[in-house]
């Protein structure tokens, strides 16, 4: 369909410039001043002061291990739990996909805290292990805690994503090999999971990125001994001109893009989807009673893993002491009041910034969709291509990139410095969340078959009239759900945040729970605040499902264009 | 291999309430070529999935060479199957793909190479073997998929429709290649079909399955001759089917039929009992020229033509008779147009061309 009319034009070039403004040139300052030697010149000379502080060395190790030992643990949650679901007759199906979505609700550096008192050093678990053996396991000490929190938290992303590639296994690859005499663990390791590979290199080169760049886990944790918490500590305590934390800045783009594009190429790479395609998903398969026992046993032990932040934060919030107990011996209601009281104006906040932001990110991405999928306007996947970057850009790379090159700029009209503002928390939110919006939007209009539109112009409907009346109510469902998806991600973001946060009277919720969880007497309402939060998302996360829900059956003429 | 028979015995199956197979008891001779043939949900697949082992059947028993295989889990049967969209492992090699089975049964390497070198010359394939199924054609996908299935050396060839996603020419060309690939092997060939066409052509003997039940077994002539019932006739070839009620009367035989009429058949003909349809095929039907004697031994009928499909080879009337259309084959002659609608025209069946079939 040829429809480049010079409005399209106008729009997609507004769309680029907006882009261009707060993500290309925000990461391209960062990545600037890292080989920048301050007259205009190129130097390494950055890198190799970075390469001779033996902190960094640490923090650059550190983060590749925990990265790496995140993803090995979240894998041997999630392979287990995927090949269940998928492949056997069993009731706990619904258990599994709710393990797949608790952790998400709950942002790791909410849980972080509770994880502390649950199976720090004196916490209930080794609490008890100690009165009943004299033992106790360091889970929380350094990076063992992090590793631990960011796997019970990230490791949906593998379950979610090599869940769905076992599904898409034609049952006949799996029944052929069978009847040339294969079973069991080799039938598992010859073809099963390398058809399913793709699905698994996705997702374990996302958690990889997740907890690569984490800033917030860290920080609640109090380890700062990785990369981006000390691009944090030395852009805050040395000041934005430090050089070093561009540095690391640049170590975590190019890790990110390169895990990212790593993870592409896999897929590309094999071709997977010629052979045999829509054929019967694999029948279900009867656990043996000794299989059934394992199967359940391994799914309660990691549902009260994931469940354990959850209780902690609830049980924490409540709480009006808990210390050096299994659990709190009494409880309030007062943590929630302080909150109300104090805190009113942060959870204000949140909405404000995220809700603007989710409204723009659907509004650019419905746009860009439409330019993408129904226009022939020449560089249009450009667009498309640049959005996807900003999934890749780190919030911290983000938050500094936005502090450097936006310093000094004023608002007009008196409005003071656009990095002591909250506009731009609105910014960073839009740019951040965009890929998911734009996802959702995309998923939308391809549902939306292109002779539902042409029937409306056959009928005299204008181009424009068309996009309103026909094409926007079509998608609303996938809209609604980008808009959600957007608003509750940004609601939870920490990175970004806590380099933006200027003063307390501008930050959102988020950044409460994090200021309140930096001391003994503000676990408390942080716990709170993060029961609120996680409310917030969980609610969110519902609707989101049941607007994508609505939607389905609504579209006549489904199907991809 | 010697070849070696398949029994099934009394063989029901059940999905919740809804029966697919109902004592189903057949028995598979050592070296046939043998085909299940019936229209989709009749059960055909699943039998044979059943014999590869996939299902697991809730009555009777399975036999391949005498040895009760009821139990045995798949991968232990030695039952090679080819699976109807050839199911090649995209992540492995042609020559990996053929080399799966042999490495399952812990054959050493060299015999492996062997061993494939030999499956892929037996389809002709031997310089693909580097290649990805991605990169073959669907027929070369298809010969792998033999191939990798010969490689293990099984006891039975199950193929599940396995022309159903070629195209029109190269269907016939696999068809005969298959006939003498067997024939060559002389392995006991199971193949699940639809199309009769495909079972007529290639197989020794055919069951032919509707609802769950073998209606009839019999070899390709047999089932076309001398079908037992109304589906079988419907299902194999075109047929002309009345039902109607059979008197004789003072020597004479009527077949009274609420559509057709009131008809005399030949005489020398034995009348069925109650639940019995007229059958007789299109091509059995002849035009009687003006004037021709009816005679004794040929059943007769008048009508006029509502219609005629030209078929190249043949012109396809259909003619009013009575309530009744009648299908009539004629053969083609060149030049020759076919007879306007509302020509009244006679028709004469054989008496050897009638057949009584139940309902």
């Amino acid at each position: 369909m040829n429809r480049t009319s010079p409005a399209v034009v106008a729009v997609a070039l507004a769309i680029a410039a907006f882009l261009v403004a707060f993500l290309v040139i925000p990461v391209a300052t960062v990545v600037y001043t890292a080989f920048s030697d301050g007259q205009g010149g190129f130097t390494l000379a950055h890198f190799s002061a970075f390469a001779g502080i033996s902190l960094m060395r640490e923090s650059f190790a550190n983060s590749l291990y925990v990265a790496g030992m995140t993803v090995a643990f979240s894998t041997l949650i999630a392979v287990p739990l995927a090949y269940l679901t998928v492949r056997f007759q069993f009731r706990g199906a619904i258990l599994i996909q709710t393990l797949g979505v608790l952790p998400l609700v709950m942002p790791a550096f909410v849980g972080a805290s509770a994880m502390q008192l649950l199976f720090g050093r004196s916490g209930s678990v080794n609490l008890i292990l100690k009165d009943a053996f004299g033992i106790s396991l360091p889970l929380m000490e350094g990076l063992n805690g992090v590793i631990f929190v960011e796997t019970l938290h990230y490791f949906p992303f593998i379950l979610l994503n090599l869940s769905a590639a076992l599904a898409n296994i034609d049952s006949s690859m799996e029944e052929s090999a069978q009847n040339l005499g294969s079973s069991g663990w080799r039938l598992f390791s010859r073809i099963v999971f390398p058809l399913a590979l793709p699905g698994y290199v996705a997702g374990a080169s996302l958690v990889f990125i997740k907890v690569f760049d984490d800033l917030g886990t860290p920080l609640v944790l109090n380890v700062t001994n990785m990369l981006a918490p000390q691009a944090f500590l030395r852009v805050t305590s040395i000041g934005i001109e430090d050089p070093i934390g561009y540095v690391i800045c640049v170590i975590l783009v190019v890790f990110s893009i390169a895990a990212m594009a790593g993870s592409w190429w896999f897929v590309k790479r094999r071709d997977y989807a010629v052979v045999s395609r829509g054929g019967a998903m694999a029948p279900r398969r009867r656990l043996t009673p000794w299989q059934t026992v394992l199967a359940y046993g391994w799914i309660t032990l990691v549902l009260l893993l994931v469940l354990s932040p959850h209780l902690g934060i609830l049980l924490l919030s409540f709480s009006k002491v808990w210390s050096f107990t299994v659990l709190p011996e009494q409880f309030t209601i007062a943590h929630y009041a302080t909150v109300f009281e104090d805190s009113t104006r942060m959870i204000w906040n949140t909405f404000l910034y995220c809700g603007l932001a989710a409204l723009f990110d659907v509004i650019i991405g419905t746009a860009i969709a439409y330019i993408v999928l129904r226009t022939a306007l020449p560089g249009r996947h450009l667009l498309d291509h640049l959005v996807t970057v900003a999934l890749a850009m780190p919030g911290v790379v983000l938050g500094i990139g936005y502090l450097r090159t936006f310093r000094g700029i004023e608002l007009p009209f008196g409005g003071g410095a656009l990095t002591a503002s909250w506009l731009i928390f609105v910014l960073a939110y839009t740019v951040r969340r965009l890929p998911f919006a734009l996802r959702s939007c995309m998923a939308a209009l391809q549902q939306v078959h292109p002779s539902l539109e042409e029937a409306a112009e056959n009928l005299g409907a204008s181009r424009w009239r068309t996009i309103k009346r026909v094409v926007v109510p079509l998608m609303a469902g996938g809209i609604l759900a980008g808009f959600v998806t957007s608003f509750i991600t940004a609601a939870v973001e920490i990175s970004e945040t806590i380099l933006l946060t200027s003063r307390e009277s501008l930050a959102p919720m988020s950044y409460g729970i994090y200021l309140y969880m930096q001391s003994i007497a503000g676990r408390g309402p942080g716990a709170a605040l993060g029961v609120i939060a996680v409310v917030l998302v969980a609610v969110g996360t519902y609707l989101s499902h049941r607007f994508v829900a609505a939607n389905t059956p609504q579209n006549p003429t489904g199907g991809k264009p | 291999m010697t070849p070696v028979s398949v029994d099934i015995r009394n063989v029901a199956l059940s999905y919740g309430t809804t029966q697919v197979l109902k004592d189903i008891t057949v028995s598979i001779k050592p070296g046939e070529f043998f085909a299940l043939l019936g229209p989709s949900g009749s059960g055909k697949s699943t039998l044979l999935r059943l014999i590869a082992g996939f299902n697991q059947h809730s009555h009777g028993s399975v036999l391949v060479g005498g040895k009760d295989v009821t139990g045995t889990p798949p991968w232990k049967r030695n039952v090679g199957m080819v699976f109807q969209n050839y199911a090649l492992w995209p992540h492995m090699t042609v020559e990996q793909n053929v080399a799966f089975g042999l490495e399952e049964r812990k054959f050493p390497r060299e015999k492996v190479r062997a061993k494939v070198a030999a499956a892929l010359e037996l389809v002709g394939l031997s310089e693909l073997g580097k290649r990805r199924p991605g990169q073959l054609s669907g027929g070369q996908q298809q010969r792998v998929a033999i191939a990798r299935t010969l490689a293990i050396e099984p006891q039975v060839l199950l193929l599940d429709e396995p022309l159903s996603n070629l195209d029109a020419r190269l269907r016939v060309q696999t068809r005969q290649e298959l006939v003498k690939l067997q024939k060559r092997l002389g392995i006991t060939t199971i193949f699940v079909t639809h199309d009769q066409e495909e079972a007529l052509t290639t197989c020794h003997r055919i069951a032919v399955m509707d609802q769950g039940v073998i209606q009839q077994v019999g070899s390709p002539m047999e089932l076309f001759d001398h079908p037992v019932n109304r589906f079988v006739a419907q299902f194999v070839g075109s047929v002309n089917l009345f039902a109607g009620e059979f008197r004789r009367e003072r020597g004479a035989l009527r077949f009274i039929s609420p559509k057709l009429g009131d008809v005399a058949l030949p005489g020398a003909l034995e009348p069925p009992a109650a639940g019995y349809d007229l059958a007789f095929r299109p091509h059995a039907v002849h035009f009687e020229v003006d004037g021709a004697v009816a005679s004794g031994d040929a059943m007769h009928l008048g009508g006029a033509v509502e219609g005629a499909e030209f078929l190249g080879e043949f012109l396809r009337y259909e003619i009013r008779v009575g309530e009744a259309l009648v299908t009539a084959d004629v053969p083609h002659e060149r030049g020759r147009a076919p007879l306007a609608a509302g020509t009244r025209v006679g028709l004469s069946v054989p008496a050897s061309e009638l057949r009584f079939v139940s309902a």
